[in-house]
């Protein structure tokens, strides 16, 4: 995973950067090597936040195991659930009614423009501004009425079950949601004035972080972070699933490889966000919000495999099934850990304020990185 | 006309009929040492508060709001808190540095505070060369800050440090240039001159292009020097938690978080005596009408409006601007600060000798 551990010289400061650090949006573990101000070596340690969700899920069955995902990357829980969702109904070929279909694409949007607008307020802070914190936080407190409203809870929603969705729309959604879009489209300039235009910030991100798209893909980083270094991998678009094929957006490409581009391509994301919740929201068809199913699922004997976009890149929830009532075997392919991967890469030689920033661009989750 | 010279008067008479000479100046020195340490209590206090509060209304909050009237006492008691919390001096520091470096800029902090003229008559100290002090004793604070980095022995407080005295010993080089281009202008050292020539004009009116230059050169090489954002190197939350401070609890964190608000104080008043007059009201020449209507407010809020006007501009960088990177910092004070500021006293120099101001 990393390329060498830097050889240690004397004068070299080793620092440990967390796990309690304000930088590091959790309990990651940072070892760095300092030559003065110049990174020489990263090393990330895990295991703070392990809590064994994998084998925890191996003794649920597949309608609970869905639920433990919301607390992997917590930030899009609702995408986590629809990609367990997925392999089960693909494992038992449940057909999604159409309803259900545009129920799930827009509660998977809002949430990436939850976490989206978290992560701008939260980049803001590691470059040291704080007031876009704030502001972001305003938003993505209305997407969190939205679901407070039809989910029941606000971060862990829970919402997604094989065949469908647990229950139909609030009445009120369409109206709440139009209202946020108002509100959002009248903020989104205001965040290119705060932060994307200001002279620091781009001095801060320009150049800074680089990473080919080749080395991007052996590292194997995906999301907002593999888009910036130009190379396609939005599973919207490569491997359609839930009614994304019938939707009008534009993947998002930047080919600057740097943080810059990586918060220009997460920026975009946001506006296309937007369209798929425009496109959808007077649209949805009627029909039931959940497939009829058996009340005891039994997938046959065999190895399933899905993958989605989350907010943060590619998940894949691979199960193997001995045709039991709970799967044998559950692993996530989670966004987060490959992104973490090339930090060295990205940040090798590098200025402290840059690992931080560039820390920032990656968009972590660490208890998406340690399941 | 209110005026604090005849009070300041009454009371040097007063003590002069009743004692000789040597104790009347011990008194008069202990009177002001006292005033000296309830004026940066207060103004640490008052300036902490409308910090909290202008960061609220750009961000979208209320901030302190119960703790007295509109939260006013917020501040009164958050010290309280600190004053009564134990202090702990790490094992591995080094015990006597570690103590005395929050003193060290707790005391800049405060002599910083003797040559500022806050109102007619209201001076300290008025001493012939008054700016050339303040630009010695304000770069003393350096040396309190590595003292602090160095003796935490903690990695991130001597990066914080290291990084805070690269950045005050450059960027005191421009704050310099910058009012060695406006003394050039005034003839004086003295700050009671330099007030007294603005009777007809501020000088940012006054010198105009020059005045101009130099003044946005001042702020912002004296928000590096404060260590305030988007030049907080020294603390960098994000980067280094808590920077020089890190290991400073209680009492001596708060002596080290006073003393910055003061010295944001005192760079303002700078700034506001050298550029803006000082208590001196808003006069257009011989506009004597004018100038008479502008003598009915009262010099002390003259001095205060301008100082917080300015301190508010600090503070609105702090909260819109993100912070430079090291280097940049480096950069932005060795090839375009330095440079220009010294163009600058150039031209400053060629208008004064032509006679080109106003």
């Amino acid at each position: 995973m990393i390329e060498e551990v830097g050889t240690t010289t004397e004068g070299d400061l080793i620092i440990n950067v967390g796990p309690q650090h304000p930088s590091t949006h959790g309990v990651l573990h940072l070892v760095i090597t300092l030559n003065g101000e110049t990174v020489k070596n990263v090393e990330p340690r895990l295991g703070y936040i392990h809590r064994s969700i994998e084998k925890m899920c191996e003794s649920l069955t597949y309608r609970q195991f869905i639920y433990v995902t919301s607390r992997m990357d917590y930030l899009s829980s609702h995408i986590n659930n629809q990609a367990c969702a997925l392999v089960v109904e693909k494992a038992l070929k449940i057909e999604v009614p159409e309803r259900a279909q545009a129920i799930r694409v827009l509660m998977a949007e809002l949430t990436r423009m939850a976490s989206h607008l978290l992560w701008w307020g939260a980049l803001g802070m590691d470059v040291g501004a704080f007031t876009p914190f704030f502001h972001a936080f305003r938003e993505r407190e209305l997407i969190n009425d939205i679901m407070e409203e039809t989910c029941g809870t606000r971060l862990t929603m829970n919402y997604m079950v094989p065949g469908g969705v647990m229950a139909d729309l609030h009445p009120d959604f369409q109206k709440k949601v139009k209202e946020f879009i108002t509100m959002f489209k009248s903020k989104i300039d205001e965040y290119d004035t705060l932060v994307t235009g200001n002279i620091i910030f781009q001095n801060r991100m320009k150049g800074v972080g680089y990473i080919s798209g080749e080395d991007a893909l052996s590292y194997g980083c995906t999301g907002p972070v593999l888009r910036a270094s130009g190379v396609k991998c939005d599973i919207r678009k490569l491997a359609p699933y839930d009614g994304y094929d019938k939707l009008q957006f534009e993947e998002v490409i930047e080919t600057g490889g740097d943080s810059y581009a990586r918060y220009l391509v997460r920026m975009r994301e946001l506006k296309q966000s937007l369209s798929i919740i425009e496109q959808l929201l007077d649209n949805i068809p009627e029909g039931d919000f959940q497939a009829k199913t058996k009340a005891v699922l039994k997938p046959p004997k065999g190895e399933f495999y899905t993958r989605v976009e989350t907010a943060r890149g590619e998940l894949g929830v691979y199960v193997i099934s001995e045709g039991g009532l709970t799967p044998y075997r559950i692993k996530f392919r989670s966004p987060g850990f490959s992104n973490l991967s090339a930090l060295h890469h990205m940040t090798k030689g590098s200025k402290i304020g840059d690992l931080v920033a560039t820390m920032g661009t990656l968009d972590l989750v660490i208890p998406d990185i340690d399941r | 006309m209110l005026s604090l010279e005849n009070l300041t008067h009454t009371i040097d008479q007063a003590l002069n009929r009743s004692f000789g000479p040597t104790t009347v100046l011990l008194v008069e020195m202990a009177m002001l040492s006292l005033f000296a340490i309830a004026l940066f209590a207060v103004l640490g206090l008052v300036l902490v508060f409308m910090e909290r509060k202008v960061s609220a209304y750009m961000q979208i909050r209320l901030g302190p709001n119960r703790v007295g009237y509109k939260g006013l006492a917020q501040t009164a008691a958050d010290t309280l808190k600190l004053v009564i919390k134990e202090g702990l001096t790490p094992d591995s520091a080094d015990k006597f540095l570690f103590n005395l470096a929050p003193f060290v800029v707790m005391i800049v902090a405060m002599l910083l505070l003797a040559p500022i003229a806050f109102a007619k008559g209201c001076q300290m100290w008025d001493m012939n060369i008054g700016v050339l002090y303040i630009t010695a004793v304000s770069s003393v604070s350096v040396i309190g800050i590595l003292m602090a980095g160095w003796a935490s022995n903690n990695k991130y407080s001597l990066i914080g440090a290291m990084r805070s005295g690269a950045q005050i010993v450059s960027y005191e080089l421009s704050a310099g240039l910058s009012i060695i281009s406006m003394i050039v202008l005034t003839g004086s050292l003295q700050l009671s001159t330099i007030i007294t020539s603005q009777q007809d004009g501020w000088w940012i009116f006054k010198g105009h292009i020059p005045a101009v230059i130099s003044f946005v050169i001042f702020m912002i090489a004296v928000t590096a020097e404060t260590n305030r954002a988007p030049f907080d190197m020294a603390e960098a939350e994000s980067e280094l938690t808590a920077g020089f401070h890190t290991e400073y609890s209680g009492m001596r964190f708060a002596f080290f978080f006073l003393a910055e608000y003061v010295n944001i104080f005192v760079v303002c008043a700078i700034a506001a005596t050298i550029y803006f007059g000082g208590w001196m009201p808003f006069h257009i020449g011989h506009w004597e009408a004018f100038n008479h209507i502008m003598d009915f407010i009262p010099s002390v809020v003259w001095f205060t409006g301008k100082t917080f006007a300015l301190i508010f501009l600090i503070m609105w960088f702090r909260w819109t601007f993100p912070r430079l990177r090291v280097d940049q910092l480096l950069n932005l004070e060795w090839k375009y600060l330095l440079p220009i500021g010294m163009f600058n006293l150039l031209l400053t120099t060629a208008i004064a000798i032509l006679g080109w101001y106003f």
